[in-house]
């Protein structure tokens, strides 16, 4: 059964004045529970706009997007409800982080959903946890904290919500190698632990290639493609050509492949390329 | 070819609120650039690279050691001005370096600081717009503009002031694929056109791998300045401090290590595909 | 989206207005100012209301944007009107009702007022409509800049608004993410009551200073490695320079002042 569904989900930014533009035009798609999901697009594509539409921040101009099987819609004084069950992390959250201690920061969104304190402490703990924050920082100001740990409040603060649906925007955006592979493996072990569906919006295909169950690509406002993550990859060619960037080590294959070594494989991860390529040299006698 | 940045023993610590110096950031870096080099400086967040960066244009001067750039010494404050036209620095945040609402007026920013006449000033901002390929965008507002487009006008608000040598630091950060392949072809063409020595801050390692010189950087020190190929081949040791290689050098050092004869410095698409042809004795797959 | 209302008022265009030295516009609007508040005859009232009905027409801008403009201030220019329509106490009374009374004299100051504002609205409507924050900024500063030698900041003080220009639309355009990402926490801006309100205004309000004091530290460091060293010695970019149709539009207005003065002393 599908979690998110989207219905014809058209937006029009700034409707009937100059500024006029169709920001998502026509999406159709169905996300199914317990997977991650890669969003690919370049700026502009429409997939900030896609996601906003998922937990109800931004209202369809036609169009249904369904939660569960529900139009999110359908009663809009719930859609505060809506947001606790779709958890949305923008670009950039340590920018906004405000409270005088982690911990507050963290429980922000469990306090506007009314939970009890003690539910709270469970939530902030067990997030703190998962995301690989240490408990003696809780108490300290989060403004003290490296650019990376503050990264990691600002998504504790939505994952301590336990969303169906985990939305991050570009998570990894502005870290340096070490700090980027920590985050991603932090919310690796988010989405092992809790079985939620986790969408992850990126530029780079290397980033999600490893892990992304499917990819969803957003190109001039129309879902471009929305398929198992090999699949996609086997676009690579016409991925690159609308703007986005393609694993380098796919990019060798595809060479390799004109020049007449055909693995006959979708390869993007520098692990499996190393297999596949002994594999062949083997069975070669090589 | 003469060194237009002089670092010889730069050590360097913030001072706390009360004026005592904190841990040091910069433990004794020496570094030379020549006139005309593209450097990239490696490193993860915290290793120092920004705050060597700082040190090129007298943002920070050093606690102890020296810096020269172009002959001047850059703790010396009355040529303060004459080092800063000679090295200009573009930063991460794009929009946070843009000073006016028109582009022409902020590339102009620089001019009308030094006093520059109007006719000199007209001409070097407009050759500055053509040179980053924004001229047709002088009258817009930054506002309308991409990442790409304003770190490009920041760019060219430095080029303006016909410096010697630019230091970016880490000037595609922010921005998607597109906005870096406009900036890093920008780049590029400053360095080889105007022949201008450019440092570039980074932690892109495909970035790197297009300068002439990468140095890297750990916990306030150089531990390595190579070429991009032989900085590469240290695989192990940068997977250590906690960089990335990029993923051809990866895979070569991969198959090293499972024993098969492959070059250890291959850091572009085309080495990594002669390597593997190569490994596969010039025959051919084919998967039907 | 927040950030594509028009900043300031400016309709950019050629018209002859826009293309006036703006420095000649600053002043003539002082004089138009002046002349708007000369007398209080009709005649006088009248040579102001053809002298703005002119420059409407002239800046090409279509008359509902002034009426837009004037609009706002309509209830506020109503009630005053009614008030002096009632408590001034001047001249032949008309209608007479315990302490109301409705006088001559209160006729005229009302309705003067009430025409002399909304004139005053349009005509420096015409101003901010046909030049842009950014090219009035700069202007004033030029014509401020005497008051340098008294140790007066007319540079500083420019560079301030100029950048405030800047980042408008950068602030804005923040403001609208930190508001989403902290509904997207739950937080309830424009519903709920006015203390969960209040504190939700603190979620946005401290996210914001906080990248605003790094926006203007980011920026300082970016201003003096481009060797910002205050207003000495500044040359500019933008030149101002004034043309024969600047002294016209001048010799105009004087011209509109002059008949002003004298229409409200002959027809007293």
């Amino acid at each position: 059964m599908a979690v998110l569904e989207t219905q014809e989900l058209t937006y029009i930014y700034s409707a009937g004045s100059p500024f006029e533009k169709v920001a998502v035009d026509h999406v159709n798609l169905k996300i199914d529970a317990g997977q991650i999901i890669g969003v690919m697009g370049h700026t502009g594509s429409g997939k900030s706009t896609l996601i906003q539409h998922f937990n109800g921040l931004l209202k369809p101009s036609s169009g249904r997007v369904l939660l569960d099987g529900r139009d999110i819609w359908e009663d809009k004084n719930k859609i505060r409800d809506v947001r606790f069950q779709v958890g949305l992390v923008f670009q950039y959250p340590e920018y906004q982080i405000f409270e005088e201690t982690v911990y507050k920061d963290i429980a922000y969104g469990c306090r506007n959903m009314g939970l009890d304190e003690s539910e709270i402490k469970l939530r902030v703990i067990e997030t703190a946890c998962d995301i690989g924050l240490k408990e003696e920082i809780l108490e300290r100001s989060p403004f003290e904290l490296s650019g990376g740990q503050k990264r990691r409040v600002a998504i504790a603060g939505v994952m301590a919500m336990r969303p169906k649906v985990l939305i991050l925007d570009e998570p990894t955006a502005g870290l340096d190698p070490a700090g980027r592979d920590k985050i991603i493996t932090h919310i690796k072990n988010y989405h092992r632990r809790t079985k939620n569906t986790v969408l992850i919006v990126s530029h780079s295909m290397e980033d999600i290639a490893g892990f992304a169950d499917k990819i969803l690509v957003m190109n001039k406002a129309r879902l471009f493609c929305f398929d198992d993550t090999v699949k996609v990859f086997g676009r690579s060619e016409e991925i690159s050509e609308i703007g986005l960037d393609v694993p380098q080590i796919t990019k060798v294959f595809t060479k390799l492949k004109k020049q007449g070594l055909d693995f006959g494989k979708e390869v993007y991860t520098v692990g499996y390329a190393k297999d596949l390529i002994i594999k062949y040299l083997r069975e070669r006698g090589l | 070819m003469k060194n237009i940045i002089e670092i010889e023993n730069l050590h360097f610590s913030y001072r706390d609120d009360t004026g005592n110096l904190s841990a040091e950031v910069l433990k004794g870096i020496n570094l030379n650039i020549k006139e005309g080099e593209f450097v990239a400086v490696l490193g993860h967040n915290g290793c120092g690279k920004s705050t060597l960066a700082k040190h090129i244009n007298a943002i920070l001067v050093p606690t102890d050691g020296k810096v020269i750039v172009n002959g001047i010494d850059t703790s010396d404050d009355s040529r303060i001005f004459e080092l800063r036209q000679c090295a200009g620095m573009v930063f991460q945040n794009p929009d946070n370096q843009i000073v006016s609402s028109v582009v022409e007026e902020d590339v102009a920013f620089a001019l009308e600081n030094l006093g520059v006449p109007y006719e000199e000033m007209r001409r070097r901002v407009d050759d500055s717009l053509k040179a980053v390929n924004m001229y047709e965008y002088r009258l817009h507002s930054p506002a309308q503009l991409s990442g790409g487009q304003k770190q490009r006008i920041a760019i060219a608000g430095i080029i303006a002031m016909q410096p010697r040598c630019i230091i970016l630091d880490e000037p595609t950060a922010m921005l998607d694929p597109q906005g870096r392949k406009e900036v890093m072809s920008t780049i590029r063409q400053m360095n080889r056109e105007k022949n201008i020595t450019i440092v570039l801050i980074t932690h892109y390692m495909d970035e790197a791998a297009q300068c002439d010189r990468v140095v890297v950087m750990d916990r306030g020190n150089i531990i390595l300045d190579d070429t991009p190929k032989g900085v590469f081949s240290h695989v192990q040791k940068l997977k250590e401090i906690g960089l990335d290689v990029p993923q051809v050098t990866e895979l070569a050092w991969e198959l090293k290590n499972a024993g098969y004869d492959i070059p250890d410095d291959i850091i572009t698409e085309e080495e990594c595909v002669e390597a593997i042809k190569k490994l596969f004795g010039g025959k051919t797959i084919g998967s039907s | 989206m927040l950030k594509d209302i028009t900043i300031g008022q400016y309709f950019p265009s050629s018209s002859i207005i826009h293309r006036l030295d703006p420095r000649f516009k600053i002043v003539i609007t002082f004089i138009y100012i002046l002349m708007l508040f000369t007398g209080s005859s009709v005649s006088s009232l009248a040579v102001g209301a053809v002298y703005t009905l002119m420059s409407v027409l002239l800046s090409g801008i279509p008359v509902k944007m002034f009426a837009k403009s004037v609009k706002p201030l309509l209830p506020f220019l109503l009630v005053t009107a009614v008030i002096n329509l009632f408590l001034v106490d001047s001249g032949d009374i008309y209608f007479e009702w315990k302490f109301i009374k409705i006088t001559e004299g209160g006729i005229d100051i009302s309705v003067f007022m009430v025409v002399r504002i909304i004139l005053l609205i349009t005509g420096s409507s015409v101003l901010t409509y046909t030049t842009s924050p950014i090219t009035l900024t700069d202007a004033i500063e030029r014509l401020l800049s005497p008051l340098k030698k008294l140790k007066f900041p007319v540079h500083e003080l420019a560079m301030m608004m100029s950048i405030a220009l800047r980042f408008i639309p950068t602030l804005i355009e923040e403001t609208d993410k930190i508001i989403s990402a902290q509904k997207a926490r739950g937080a309830e801006i424009d519903t709920g009551s006015f203390t969960t309100r209040a504190k939700n205004m603190i979620a946005i309000l401290v996210p914001l200073f906080i990248s605003s004091f790094r926006r203007a530290d980011e920026l300082a460091t970016a201003m003096e490695c481009r060797c910002y060293n205050g207003g000495e010695g500044r040359t500019r970019l933008r030149q101002l320079k004034s043309s024969p149709k600047d002294y016209i539009a001048l010799g105009i207005t004087v011209i509109f002042y002059a008949a002003a003065i004298i229409t409200a002393h002959w027809l007293k």
